[in-house]
């Protein structure tokens, strides 16, 4: 009985202790639903960097649609997918890639955020966020269907945390799927985008 | 011991426990001690659901001392100057050469931090063009989950004068009950190298010169 006890005692201490962290902007009020710590990756990456990224049509908040394609030879992108909105770690992540644009237009490259959320969903979330200066796009139908096809749809339903980099011929330069948990550090991207300066 | 082994069943089931109770007194003890454990532990749970907050610090009371918060004493000259360190890789924030500190936790990330940069700007400005004011009201700010790359390109955009530091692995949120932010944080440093938080509130600057004539109040300046 007492090894149960233990047992039971060590994981809700573990339950106690080990909460993501994260700094939590006031702009969402109360309005995050914190998921807890989730399993770091739950996919398999399907595409590979010195690849062609596959192209994809998605609807922007906008009222637009966006493919890839309309960028080939004019811009590099970056695709931002993030799990969900109205989550912590998410809804931190493109703020800062707000005030990051500079960033992205001194190496000619636009940024597109994609989540499976639907339109309004993501309307009212990033409304909070400000005017955001890149599009956003939905994955919402057919559910994650650009997610799965790049290898970044969880099984629960949402994205991993992940950044593509591709080039303007449409060549995927880098991929990272980060730790769902934790924001990507700015500098690491920033990095790669310098790469694709005289592409 | 295998007697204690066969009669000690499953925690949670109930029927074998009653079962054994009318063995002796011994094992009624034992059914009604887990009981009482079982209700612990559910209390327990329902009460870190019901608050996610339980079992993290808290922040900072007015009234109260600040956790011990260690920094790294700046490479740049100016910053040192400013905030009267000598020397030594890194120094507690009661050790700045100040009457009042004032600490903003804030992320690069955080829209309304990025919003409020300019007015906390406009605050420090302030600060510093009064004679009476400058050496005994100090400003440091600390980014939350933030890299040295982030405090760096947040200083950069926004042309922020005073003392940033980065708290890439949330250490510092942690011990500062992961406050929302922008939070500001004033300490009054006494003789002795004691002091007292006098100031602890979620929110931006807002007005700065209602925020100044706050701070001055609060400091007794």
């Amino acid at each position: 009985m007492i090894k149960n006890i233990k047992y039971i005692i060590s994981i809700l201490a573990v339950a106690v202790l080990v909460s993501p962290a994260f700094g939590l902007s006031d702009a969402y009020k109360n309005n995050i639903y914190n998921p807890g710590e989730l399993k770091p990756v739950d996919s398999v990456l399907k595409v590979k960097v010195g690849e062609p990224a596959p192209d994809f049509t998605l609807p922007a908040i906008s009222g637009e649609k966006i493919s890839l394609s309309q960028f080939k030879g004019k811009k590099n992108v970056v695709l931002s997918f993030v799990p969900a909105a109205w989550t912590p770690v998410c809804s931190d992540q493109w703020p800062g890639y707000n005030l990051a644009r500079s960033f992205f237009e001194e190496n000619d490259t636009i940024l597109l955020g994609i989540t499976v959320d639907n339109i309004p969903t993501l309307y009212a979330w990033t409304n909070q966020m400000g005017k955001l200066w890149f599009p956003v796009l939905s994955d919402f139908w057919p559910h994650g269907g650009v997610a799965g096809n790049y290898g970044v749809l969880r099984t629960e339903g949402v994205t991993e945390r992940a950044l593509f980099v591709i080039d303007k011929e449409g060549i995927l330069r880098y991929a990272n799927v980060a730790d769902i948990n934790k924001r990507p550090e700015l500098g690491a991207l920033v990095t790669e985008l310098k790469k694709l300066k005289g592409k | 011991m295998t007697r204690r082994k066969i009669l000690w069943p499953n925690l949670f089931n109930d029927d074998i426990l009653e079962r054994k109770c009318i063995c002796g007194n011994f094992y009624k003890e034992v059914y009604i001690m887990q009981k009482a454990l079982i209700g612990f532990i559910v209390a327990f749970s329902f009460l870190i659901l019901s608050f996610p907050s339980f079992g993290q610090n808290a922040p900072p009371p007015e009234g109260g001392i600040l956790p011990k918060i260690s920094l790294p004493v700046p490479g740049a000259e100016g910053y040192r100057k400013y905030l009267g360190l000598n020397g030594g890789s890194t120094f507690l924030i009661p050790q700045i050469k100040a009457k009042v500190v004032l600490i903003e936790i804030f992320s690069m990330y955080c829209p309304h931090c990025q919003k409020d940069a300019p007015v906390v700007n406009d605050l420090y400005s302030r600060i510093m063009s009064d004679s009476n004011l400058k050496d005994k009201l100090k400003l440091i700010g600390i980014g939350v989950g933030n890299s040295d790359f982030e405090i760096d390109f947040f200083r950069k955009q926004y042309g922020i004068k005073f003392p940033l530091f980065s708290d890439g692995d949330f250490s510092i949120h942690g011990i500062l009950g992961e406050v929302r932010t922008p939070y500001f944080i004033a300490i009054k440093i006494g003789k002795n190298g004691t002091h007292k938080v006098v100031y602890s509130k979620l929110g931006g600057v807002g007005d700065p010169d209602e925020f100044l004539k706050k701070v001055k109040g609060f400091s007794g300046f």
